[in-house]
């Protein structure tokens, strides 16, 4: 929004104390966007995979190397996550779980949810190798 | 695209210090916003100093002190001290609130005091409603009828009917949650904000009346009721503990059983 006014603007981001239900959306957000960032990773995975055994060792060894597995826990992270806060948000859209109590119970719910399934996911997958 | 940074004329500065009269005393340092418009300079902080064992308890009571007793030119508005009228809503400690019904007892350390967010500023803490107010008026807050009224009663409703209403015709206007929601921050000019949605909704839920269809219509745009992204500051902050986020959630979902 353009500022057409002499007058200052009272400050906003600046001084707010954002409590968890504002933190949350916009993390939301910013997890729908890195999801949508990392699901070109993945599809580059998957071309690489159709084009041959090079290709594939390539992706192979940047997924396993630090910086590619910091990548694929960030991204469980935010999948589980904006999967978790999405449920959310449906029943919220539905008009359930709109009330303060209720949101300061289903915020942080919604936060070790996430973190649960990533643990277990990581747990599960170097168990497999 | 939202503009995160404040404009460079709204930069605040570091401003002027009030150290306490004397030492002792239940010493409290109060932040306060200052703009003065005649001097063409940014706005700054003042510290004043007070002793909490010689103030009210309520944080509108130190801004009454610190005006009366350390600095006349300071300017805010407030008019009944009891949580009824509105008009000293501000920033303090970091949320929207009224500085009447704000205990200092539950603030954590110095007090700082900022007008309401995102808004043009007068002076000091007084900020510029004319918005709030011409987007409270464009969703016509009176009742409306098609039908005749009988003329030899009023329009009656019954208990369940009028407990609808409960928990919305309660709004004083006093801007805290539309002021406190990023969504309006960034989209003042077309998102008509929580106060305004609650106060249509409060209107389209009416039994008595008669202009539901139309109210939905005029709502029915990408950005004046569906910029909420349920981000809940509107019902953190809402002095008078209304939830304008259930309200407007319970438009949206009126707008889709219209669809059939």
């Amino acid at each position: 929004m353009a500022w057409n006014d002499k007058r200052p603007m009272s400050p906003h981001l600046q001084i707010y104390k954002l409590p968890l239900t504002a933190l949350l959306s916009i993390t939301h957000r910013i997890t729908g966007v890195g999801l949508s960032a990392g699901t070109l990773f993945l599809v580059w995975a998957l071309v690489a995979a159709a084009s041959g055994p090079e290709s594939f060792a390539t992706v192979q060894a940047v997924m396993s190397s630090w910086i590619g597995y910091l990548i694929l826990i960030c991204f469980t992270l935010a999948l589980y996550f904006h999967f978790c806060n999405g449920i959310r948000h449906m029943l919220w859209d539905i008009g359930k779980g709109l009330d303060l109590e209720s949101t300061k119970k289903t915020g942080p719910a919604v936060l070790i949810v996430a973190l649960v399934l990533t643990v277990l996911t990581w747990l599960v997958a170097f168990a497999a190798g | 695209m939202a503009e995160f940074n404040l404009p460079a004329n709204s930069i605040v500065k570091p401003g002027k210090s009030y150290p306490a009269a004397k030492s002792g005393g239940n010493i409290r340092k109060v932040i306060v916003y200052r703009y003065d418009p005649s001097t063409g300079e940014n706005p700054r902080t003042d510290t004043y100093e007070i002793d909490l064992d010689d103030c009210g308890p309520m944080v509108l009571d130190a801004l009454i002190k610190i005006k009366s007793e350390l600095d006349s030119t300071l300017a805010f508005r407030r008019s009944c001290r009891e949580g009824i009228c509105g008009s000293c809503a501000m920033n303090i400690d970091g949320a929207n609130t009224l500085a009447c019904t704000k205990a200092i007892a539950d603030i954590d350390g110095d007090i700082k005091i900022y007008p309401l967010p995102h808004q043009p500023i007068v002076r000091d803490l007084v900020s510029d409603l004319s918005n709030f107010y011409a987007q409270y008026a464009s969703v016509e807050p009176w009742m409306k009828t098609t039908t005749a009224t009988a003329p030899d009663r009023e329009r009656l409703q019954s208990i369940e009917e009028r407990e609808k209403l409960d928990g919305l015709y309660e709004c004083i206007l006093c801007a805290c949650c539309s002021t406190s929601c990023p969504s309006y921050w960034w989209n003042s000019d077309r998102y008509l904000g929580p106060a305004a949605l609650l106060n249509a909704y409060r209107w389209i839920v009416d039994s008595r009346d008669e202009a539901t269809g139309e109210r939905l219509d005029a709502l029915e745009d990408p950005f004046k009721l569906y910029r909420c992204h349920t981000i809940m500051n509107c019902t953190s902050v809402c002095p008078k503990g209304l939830n304008p986020a259930k309200a407007i959630a319970e438009t949206k979902k009126l707008m889709v059983k219209r669809q059939g």
